[in-house]
């Protein structure tokens, strides 16, 4: 596709024409999960229909097939976000598992008592949780980068927290809370200066802009396929081959073994070594079907239509009397996160949802961001490349009529 | 355009919104007690000034919704001059009214609170209609979370 067609990407998505409360469905609830388009649902579909079997096991032909269909959703998510090889694509349920495995396997064998995990302000509970789990296990220190006003980090004083003590830096590259792109490059070359590995956490940034980790250079990068127009249940762990090559693995059992006797074991090769068990089949081809949608449209392509759509967003929203935008970063993605005047975020939840309309009201899972804007929650409209600028005019309507409302 | 929402949005939980009742810090409170909704970050904080077994006054302050500042307020004023158990009755009563479980539910028997009642159709807004109920069951039977001014 040379031109982004709007109104053809939304006709491959079957939920786009539901009715919610008899209006047309406005679904602005994308960086909590976007929906999906026919040819991932077909995937699911066709593989239970023709293709399934268990992976990497029998020797009968639907074990092959799916096998084979499996593996080639790996080499689409190698290809996707340029990484080496398919020995560096691990998969897991999803971003949250992927930090998780880095933080118990990575962190406990190199993070001991003492030394320092860097994140930011701005992260998820899923960049926060499993650091403080790790620090708890090893007596290790979570330091915390602080972010200004606008949403953004303040890169000096993240660079002043980097020292000898710091084993890792883990952050996210687009917040889910604020919108925030994080000068993810910058952050990678200060902290390499100092042979220091940089996790990113991907979950919001992949669906929205071209995601090279050669060219980032970043050590682990994370995200989910639910986010990325695929199924729930599926994410990915890539990780640069040495250091997976020198985890200890994550999980035992069945697939990630090449020899177990009752005395010992020996671990099988990447990326099996970190997928114990039956891994989610269905999850990992349908993902790859996201894939090959998404490629055939652009990243690039999307990344250009979703910022004329934000652009457009923000422009209207701050014609709005009473109604204040959190978050402002300069590098921002798709998310328009926002509070009322004497107006609460649920109660805009629940008027806007009588009007078809889906927003997101709460603390995104981002509670300390809520607490450095003093505020208990926020609404945020969050845009996929499937919205559209009529969309928007309606997500305005309603937030000017309900402010008319509670006077 | 938000006919649909008359029954959750009656005028009166605007207008105790806008001016919510009993809303002041008490300061020679017997009880006081900490109500937190961590999902939607509803947070409130409950007076309450006894007489024996009597509620003689009640008070709140914090923020949330305007279901659950509405319902506080509306709380305030109902339950003052009211025994313990008295309240608690007027709990179980609202707790059944608000989670719909009895479709014959006698909505003129609670009162003013029956303006409430449209969470009944909206299952995630009920726990903010409930929260201040929940929070003042916790100063009536939880002495350890009271304070005294004595």
């Amino acid at each position: 596709m040379t031109e982004f067609d709007v109104d053809k990407i939304r006709q491959d998505f079957p939920i786009l024409a539901e009715q919610i409360r008899k209006k047309p469905l406005v679904y602005l609830d994308n960086a909590a999960t976007c929906q999906k388009p026919q040819p991932v649902i077909d995937s699911i579909v066709h593989l239970y229909s023709h293709d399934y079997a268990n992976v990497h096991r029998g020797v009968h032909t639907l074990s092959v097939r799916s096998t084979d269909l499996f593996e080639s959703a790996r080499t689409k998510v190698k290809d996707f976000i340029n990484a080496r090889s398919d020995k560096e694509i691990i998969f897991v349920k999803g971003a949250t598992e992927a930090i998780n495995l880095v933080a118990q396997t990575y962190g406990k064998a190199n993070i001991h008592n003492g030394d320092e995990i860097i994140i930011t302000a701005m992260e998820h509970h899923s960049n926060i949780v499993p650091w403080q789990m790790l620090c708890e296990q090893t007596g290790a220190i979570l330091k915390v980068a602080p972010i200004n006003l606008q949403g953004e980090l303040i890169y000096d004083e993240f660079e002043k927290l980097i020292n000898d003590k710091t084993k890792l830096v883990s952050v996210v590259h687009m917040s889910n809370a604020l919108g925030t792109i994080n000068p993810v490059k910058q952050i990678i070359a200060a902290a390499h200066a100092r042979n220091i590995p940089v996790l990113l956490d991907g979950a919001q940034a992949i669906p929205h802009m071209t995601v090279d980790v050669q060219e980032l250079d970043c050590d682990f990068y994370v995200f989910s396929g639910h986010k990325l127009y695929g199924p729930t249940g599926v994410g990915v762990l890539y990780g640069k081959q040495a250091l997976l090559e020198a985890m200890p693995p994550y999980q035992g059992g069945g697939d990630m073994i090449r020899k177990v006797t009752f005395t010992e074991t020996e671990y099988n090769t990447l990326p099996y070594k970190f997928e114990a068990g039956t891994p989610d089949i269905a999850g990992v081809i349908a993902l790859g079907a996201a894939i090959d949608y998404l490629t055939a449209i652009g990243m690039d392509n999307i990344a250009a239509y979703e910022a004329e759509l934000l652009c457009y967003a923000t422009e209207k929203a701050l014609t709005i009397k009473g109604l204040r935008i959190i978050g402002e970063a300069e590098h921002k993605g798709a998310i328009l996160s926002f509070v009322l005047d004497k107006i609460h975020p649920h109660d805009i939840g629940t008027m806007l949802d009588s009007l078809g309309i889906a927003i997101r009201a709460g603390h995104h899972c981002a509670m300390p961001v809520m607490d450095f804007y003093q505020v208990p929650a926020t609404a945020r409209a969050s845009f996929a490349m499937y919205n559209t600028k009529a969309e928007i005019d309606v997500l305005m309507n309603g937030i000017t009529s309900l402010i008319e409302v509670f006077g | 355009m938000f006919d649909d929402l008359r029954d959750l949005y009656q005028e009166v939980i605007f207008d105790h919104n806008r001016n919510p009742r009993n809303f002041r810090v008490m300061d020679n409170a017997d009880r006081k007690v900490e109500g937190f909704n961590p999902l939607c970050g509803d947070r409130l904080t409950l007076f309450l000034k006894m007489k024996g077994n009597l509620i003689e006054e009640a008070s709140f302050q914090g923020s949330g919704c305007a279901i659950s500042t509405a319902s506080v307020s509306l709380m305030t004023e109902i339950i003052q001059g009211k025994t313990e158990a008295e309240a608690e009755e007027l709990f179980k009563k609202f707790h059944e009214m608000t989670t719909g479980k009895d479709e014959h539910f006698n909505l003129e028997a609670i009162g003013k609170l029956a303006v409430l009642a449209g969470v009944r159709e909206y299952p995630a807004r009920v726990k903010c209609a409930t929260l201040a109920w929940h929070t003042l069951d916790a100063a009536l039977k939880n002495e350890q979370q009271s304070i005294s001014t004595e």
